[in-house]
């Protein structure tokens, strides 16, 4: 069935500046997110250098058996990623226009918040929760209560 | 999200204009803090440029000036400018705007003639720029506040890198 596990943001330094789980899911210990987002930015920075055309964006998807990483670099450096269940549509699409739109308006244009500096929004997070939230519902997956 | 009448805008900003001068008191600093604004602006306003209008990457500084004169002028001021006055090389170029919104009611005092009311713009696109890489140059030769014809902006590319992480060891 398909699902949207949790959404990442990484700084353009590679460090974690937002995560946020739309499902109950273990938890991961907050020290090993960081290890884990910042071991991820560098391997899309390795990634693109395999690329025999230059300017790769880097990984887009990572697959595995047990979920699918689809994974977004911006021109400006900041990449979002989003954890869903295998084979879940439309993910990469949402993370492009919708996702990214959200965090354009909701966290870079309060005015502050710092850049590079970890996503603090109570807005942002209400939008994201509420369209990840509907999305969820739709495939008949329920909302983790914050 | 919601819009605003662009007429608030306009005032707003003209408002900002005025507090600046009467804080500083000296139209240079004036002009440096609405470029300093501006580029505060302009590194943040990238990204909603590059989300809503689906760009991709630029294969050279012409199609940059190209889309920030007719994609970027247009999502946030709803005008357009025009590209020319290009040097041989292709790093230097001229935005003309025919019409501004931010000076719609505007007319400049004599003691301020060297103010450059609308500074900020120059600094928005400096700011945009670095955020993708690009170290530019930006600042009005012509301003109709002035008694040009035109507002002319000139941008200049002083160095431009696609480098990103991971850094190569000899830099």
């Amino acid at each position: 069935m398909p699902a949207m596990y949790s959404l990442w943001i990484v700084g353009r330094n590679g460090g974690l500046l937002y995560s946020r789980d739309f499902l109950p899911l273990p938890p991961i210990e907050f020290n090993d997110k960081l290890r884990l987002a910042s071991s991820w930015f560098g391997m899309c920075g390795i990634a693109a250098q395999l690329s025999p055309v230059p300017d790769s964006s880097g990984i887009q998807l990572m697959q595995a058996d047990t979920f699918d990483l689809h994974s977004f670099h911006t021109l400006t450096g900041t990449t979002f990623m989003l954890l869903t269940e295998p084979h879940t549509p439309d993910a990469t699409e949402l993370l492009r226009t919708t996702v990214y739109e959200l965090y354009c308006d909701y966290v870079l244009k309060n005015p502050f918040h710092e850049m590079d500096q970890v996503v603090k929004s109570e807005l942002f997070d209400h939008n994201l929760l509420a369209l990840i939230g509907a999305i969820n519902r739709r495939w008949g997956v329920g909302l983790v209560q914050q | 999200m919601e819009m605003i009448n662009a007429e608030i805008f306009t005032l707003t900003y003209g408002s900002m204009v005025r507090q600046l001068v009467a804080d500083y008191e000296d139209v240079e600093e004036v002009n440096k803090q609405l470029d300093k604004m501006g580029f505060n602006i302009g590194q943040r306003l990238i990204d909603e440029y590059l989300a809503k209008s689906k760009t991709q990457r630029c294969s050279d500084f012409r199609e940059t000036a190209e889309k920030i004169a007719k994609v970027g002028f247009k999502m946030f001021l709803n005008t357009t400018a025009s590209v020319t006055n290009w040097n041989a090389d292709g790093t230097e170029c001229s935005l003309i705007l025919e019409d501004n919104p931010l000076t719609d009611f505007v007319e400049l005092p004599e003691q301020l003639s060297a103010l450059k009311y609308s500074n900020l713009l120059c600094g928005v696109i400096r700011g945009a720029l670095e955020m993708v890489n690009m170290d530019v140059e930006c600042s009005f030769v012509k301003d109709m506040l002035r008694g040009d014809d035109v507002y002319e902006m000139r941008l200049k590319l002083l160095s431009s890198s696609t480098e990103s992480y991971p850094f190569k060891d000899d830099d």
